[in-house]
């Protein structure tokens, strides 16, 4: 029986849809089976931060209302052989298409085959948001170190924690900019974690590589090198249950490199 | 004379007493009350009007009850009922009164968009995130940060409280008075604790010391004996 895991923030284009790809990925990568569900209804993108959009054939809305099977709308990633699939959202209908109940017991089916299901909510806290969070077991809330952002998750958390089959959510602080946060100019790392008081998973830098990984449809998870793809992995293992340290925001740990040049006397 | 009087009227320097039976049913007790009203004659002299005071006992009078008494009362010129008082009271009066003057304690955040409301005193173990919002029929105390809207007193009690180990409200609101935080911020001011706010004698909500409290509104003591 597997676990169903929801990615939310509330407010828009804070990184569901990456968080949701990259920490569905590098649980693939660590040989779970995975199922990325896309629930934004009618704003679908999940697809595409994914490169699967031209294998999409039936969606969520048609397996809901029992115009295919299952098995036939979940598409398949071969890049992972066999670990991760993807249940698209639809684009030609709107989030009334579906209800909570539809969902939760189509979460529940899906439990039974896969290890790890993460479901990607839209922003908002309307129907959308129901049905994401009907059939999940955990909530991973994502923020910005924004007040806008932050205002959101709190409202958020604040619902999810009404509903009483969600274990206590975890939170996700995206895109920190290490320069901005240092001077005072945004929100720092502490300050979020002690105001929202739920335990931190995962922070994530503000990094050119996920801009570049999601133009080409791969998620930056299976770029080893860049400081996002660490970030993903590292809350991948937190959710598998590993203690693994915050990694440092420091520009310093940059590499060998930098670090001899500093030793020289550069900058 | 009948033996067992249904009415007794007593005076006193503040005005009259009206002992009204608790046993007779309560149409004797209206008529007789007509009867006595009359033949009491000495009531009838036009000097500044006698308050009253109407004691019923061990009987239950209904608001319309005490409506149709008040009206017979005041319908001799120069009486005028000051107030009703009676040993019993419903369920829900109980119930109300007790709710009122109850310390509810709370041990949660209140999040953006939540609102808590409780009818007595509030006992918040937790924070108020901003855009939350506490309300409170008579006192808040909060434990830990207040950083949303709390509003005490809400129903007309301007004597009411705020208190918060943190005290950085979006806004304040005691009774019918609102302040909010100044747009700059709040001061990084010298440690002081636990703040209060309350509403000082111009009528304007003003943040304070707790300590200041126990001179302000020495009734927040509840404690009886000890020390």
């Amino acid at each position: 029986m597997g676990e169903a895991i929801v990615v939310t923030s509330g407010k828009g284009g804070v990184g569901k849809t990456t968080s949701s790809a990259n920490i569905g990925t590098a649980l693939a990568l660590k040989d779970k089976r995975v199922c990325l569900v896309d629930t934004d209804i009618g704003l679908r993108n999940l697809d595409v931060v994914m490169g699967l959009e031209n294998r999409i054939i039936y969606d969520l809305v048609d397996v809901v209302t029992g115009r295919c099977k299952i098995h036939q709308a979940l598409v398949k990633d071969k890049r992972f052989d066999n670990h991760l699939y993807l249940l698209p959202a639809a684009q030609a209908s709107d989030k009334t298409a579906v209800t909570p109940e539809q969902m939760k017991a189509l979460i529940d089916e899906l439990k039974q085959e896969f290890d790890y299901i993460i479901i990607d909510c839209p922003a908002g806290i309307e129907q959308g948001f129901k049905n994401a969070v009907a059939g999940a077991d955990r909530a991973l809330v994502v923020t910005t170190p924004e007040v806008s952002a932050v205002r959101d998750a709190d409202r958020i958390i604040g619902l999810l924690e009404k509903e009483e089959h969600i274990a206590p959510p975890r939170l996700i602080i995206n895109r920190i900019r290490n320069h901005l946060m240092k001077n005072g100019d945004m929100l720092d790392v502490d300050e979020i974690t002690t105001h929202l008081s739920i335990e931190l998973i995962g922070i994530v830098v503000d990094d050119d590589e996920v801009i570049k990984s999601t133009t080409h449809g791969e998620p930056i998870a299976l770029n080893p090198n860049s400081k996002a793809s660490i970030a993903y992995r590292n809350i991948a293992r937190r959710i598998l249950g590993e203690s693994v340290p915050l990694q440092p925001l420091d520009d310093e740990y940059k590499g060998v490199f930098s670090r001899l040049k500093k030793f020289f006397g550069g900058k | 004379m009948k033996k067992n009087q249904n009415v007794v009227i007593k005076g006193t320097k503040e005005g009259l007493i009206l002992h009204l039976c608790d046993t007779c049913s309560y149409d004797d007790l209206k008529k007789e009350l007509d009867e006595r009203l009359t033949e009491n004659s000495f009531l009838h002299n036009d000097s500044h009007p006698i308050l009253v005071k109407v004691h019923s006992g061990n009987r239950y009078l209904t608001e319309a009850q005490k409506d149709e008494l008040r009206d017979l009362i005041r319908s001799r010129k120069n009486l005028l009922v000051e107030a009703f008082e009676s040993n019993v009271m419903t369920r829900e009066e109980a119930a109300r009164l007790k709710a009122e003057n109850e310390i509810v304690s709370v041990a949660r955040i209140i999040r953006s968009g939540q609102v808590l409301e409780v009818p007595g005193d509030l006992l918040l173990v937790g924070d108020v995130n901003p855009g939350g919002k506490v309300m409170a029929g008579g006192n808040i105390f909060i434990m830990g940060a207040l950083k949303g809207i709390a509003h005490a007193g809400v129903n007309g009690d301007s004597a009411a409280i705020i208190s918060a180990s943190v005290m950085k409200p979006t806004q304040l609101r005691i009774n019918d008075c609102i302040t909010r935080a100044p747009d700059e911020g709040f001061p990084e001011h010298e440690k002081r604790g636990m703040e209060c706010a309350y509403i000082d004698e111009d009528n304007r909500i003003v943040i304070d010391r707790l300590q200041v409290l126990m001179h302000l509104r020495p009734n927040l003591t509840r404690l009886e004996g000890g020390f």
